[in-house]
């Protein structure tokens, strides 16, 4: 067994063990600690692919910045787990069967490529090959090939920040705030009142 | 040597396993986000494993999109879920039924 095979199988387990937690925890803070779990061994495991980049990013942005919005929600949220969990006895068996068989086909598939012996992945990356970085070869296909895509991407980016701001923003009646465009507007005649008076003349103090 | 077929055997044994947690949960809202994060990431070490065995580009390429567009869906569901809350003071999917004629 090479070590490469090694790790896999070290990473390939730990991965499994911590999907049986994310479905099976009772509490969903544990839950959503151990689908970190899962995506960090997912991640080692793309680097053992050689797929640098998007390992780096799978830690950047699943497990610092969406799995951290998960665990924020599930703890900002006061749930009663009690009622969440009655069915799960229940639906237990029939989970496992259809999860069950459709490994077994899965598998199957798989197996069909059995008699040819199972692909083996070449030694060298591609990007290696063709002399590039992994980064520069996602890269230059990315900002060429892919621009559309990309650009698309960033649109659904900035639409879901607009959805999820619009989503949860809530105005409390009774709170002291800020109106910039107030403010901006505002003009000397309504906040500037002129009085005429008399001059005020000194009074001779008396004696 | 490691093979193209280890890496599909984990992307299949975490798909099933998300699909179990979706039928088994199935009143918990938050775990049913989590298990649909876990099945795109199913797919994505199927995509980067064919990306290196074929060596082609593509497939990394999509799993990049794949997790812009699960991080977009995370940010929305996560917003409608706090929505809910704040509306029904309950996410148990089985009271959700407003929309019941």
């Amino acid at each position: 067994m090479s070590p490469e095979l090694i790790f896999f199988w070290a990473f390939f387990t730990v991965a499994v063990l911590a999907a049986v937690g994310v479905i099976s925890l009772k509490n969903p803070v544990h839950a959503a600690l151990s689908l970190v779990l899962t995506f960090f061994t997912a991640a080692c495991l793309w680097l053992l692919l050689q797929a640098e980049f998007l390992g780096i990013t799978l830690i950047l942005v699943y497990v610092g910045a969406v799995m951290v919005l998960f665990l924020f929600v599930v703890m900002m949220l006061d749930i009663n787990t009690t009622p969440l969990r009655e069915g799960f006895a229940k639906y237990f068996p029939i989970g496992m069967l259809v999860a069950g068989v459709m490994l077994l086909e899965i598998l199957g598939l798989l197996g069909l490529k059995e008699s040819a012996g199972w692909p083996e992945l070449s030694a060298s990356d591609p990007a290696t090959a063709l002399g590039k970085s992994n980064i520069q070869w996602i890269g230059e296909a990315l900002f060429t090939r892919f621009m559309l895509p990309f650009e698309i991407a960033a649109v659904i980016l900035t639409v879901a920040i607009v959805v999820a701001v619009m989503l949860t923003l809530r105005r409390r009646t009774g709170t002291k705030t800020q109106d910039p465009s107030r403010q901006v507007m505002v003009r000397r005649e309504d906040r500037v009142r002129l009085v005429k008076m008399k001059a005020e003349t000194k009074q001779e103090s008396s004696p | 040597m490691i093979g193209l077929n280890h890496y599909l055997l984990l992307g299949a044994v975490l798909f099933c396993l998300s699909i179990a947690g979706i039928i088994i949960n199935r009143k918990n809202v938050i775990v049913l986000l989590m298990c649909i994060e876990l099945m795109l990431l199913a797919v994505n070490v199927n995509f980067i494993a064919f990306s290196r065995f074929n060596a082609e580009v593509s497939g990394q390429v999509f799993v990049f999109f794949i997790l812009t567009v699960a991080a977009a869906e995370a940010a929305i569901g996560l917003a409608i879920l706090v929505t809910l809350f704040r509306n029904r003071r309950t996410i148990n999917v089985a009271e959700l039924d407003s929309l019941k004629g």
